[in-house]
């Protein structure tokens, strides 16, 4: 079992995180109801979802504390599979067509 | 855990970069998310779930000290916060029932849309409840002492997960499709 340490700290340490994370998702509703073309709002709600999220790993699963090793093994690997995904998207052109129920 | 993790952050990305292909691809998605109700209810539910994070880092961190009653509370607590999550959401899934979204089907638009919209929101649901039973069954170990610190920290692990990928479903799945 880990080392008994003193608890009770945990959650104000915490509490910028948390807040920082809902004022993010605060500002995506707010650019939602404004005038951007679908692919812009695309761009910026996905960039403020990667740095939500890069918070989130980083501090509350405490990635930013792990062994370094870790970080470089799962981070580029997930990176680069991401990335491979978008390989496809252009074969997912055919959906456009060949989607069920087309008209 | 982080193996895991890994795999499913990629299950997800792969729906979440499909759906989005679809959705910048298709002029005649659908967009039939109100603010009131559905866009409320997403910022209720996320305001949940980024609370229910905070309070599995209480737990975690009683648990590491040891300290089992509070450890307990704090996982109760995340617990139901999770369940409060789920009951939003199958209350937003039937809302849209109610208005015809069927898998195929509904009345605006694309017919990807239902397909989209509950596969992603149904695995990430799926994921929600999966969690709530894994600290279920945690929090009850650990308080009688079957179980030690470092499950709950893996479950916690899990249900921080679950968080995040919530942030990438609520500006994908709803904020591109709110109703104007």
């Amino acid at each position: 079992m880990a080392a008994l340490t003193k608890s009770g700290s945990v959650i104000p340490k915490y509490l910028p995180v948390y807040f920082v994370l809902l004022a993010i998702a605060g500002l995506e509703v707010f650019l939602a109801y404004q005038n951007f073309a679908t692919g812009s709002l695309l761009a910026i709600l996905l960039g403020l979802a990667v740095c939500g999220g890069a918070l989130a790993v980083m501090y509350f699963m405490h990635l930013a504390r792990e062994r370094r090793t870790l970080f470089l093994t799962l981070i580029p690997a997930l990176i680069f599979v991401l990335l491979m995904l978008n390989m496809i998207w252009t074969d997912s052109f055919r959906l456009l067509h060949l989607r069920p129920f087309a008209h | 855990m982080w193996l895991f993790i890994i795999s499913d952050a990629v299950t997800f990305g792969a729906l979440l970069f499909g759906y989005g292909y679809l959705r910048t691809a298709s002029p005649d998605w659908p967009t039939p998310f109100k603010f009131n109700p559905s866009i409320l209810n997403v910022m209720i539910m996320t305001f949940v779930l980024v609370t229910s994070s905070l309070t599995m880092l209480g737990a975690v961190d009683a648990a590491k000290a040891g300290d089992k009653p509070k450890a307990g509370r704090f996982m109760w607590s995340t617990i139901l916060l999770g369940v409060i999550f789920a009951g939003l959401h199958i209350r937003e899934w039937f809302g849209l029932i109610d208005e015809g979204v069927r898998l195929f089907q509904n009345p605006w638009g694309s017919p990807l849309f239902g397909a989209t919209f509950f596969s992603i929101t149904g695995l990430h649901l799926l994921h929600v409840v999966s969690g709530v039973v894994a600290i279920a069954v945690i929090a009850r170990g650990f308080a009688r002492g079957k179980l030690t610190a470092g499950h709950v920290e893996t479950t916690g692990l899990y249900w921080h997960f679950v968080d995040v990928v919530w942030m990438f479903v609520v500006p994908l799945v709803y904020l591109l499709n709110v109703s104007r």
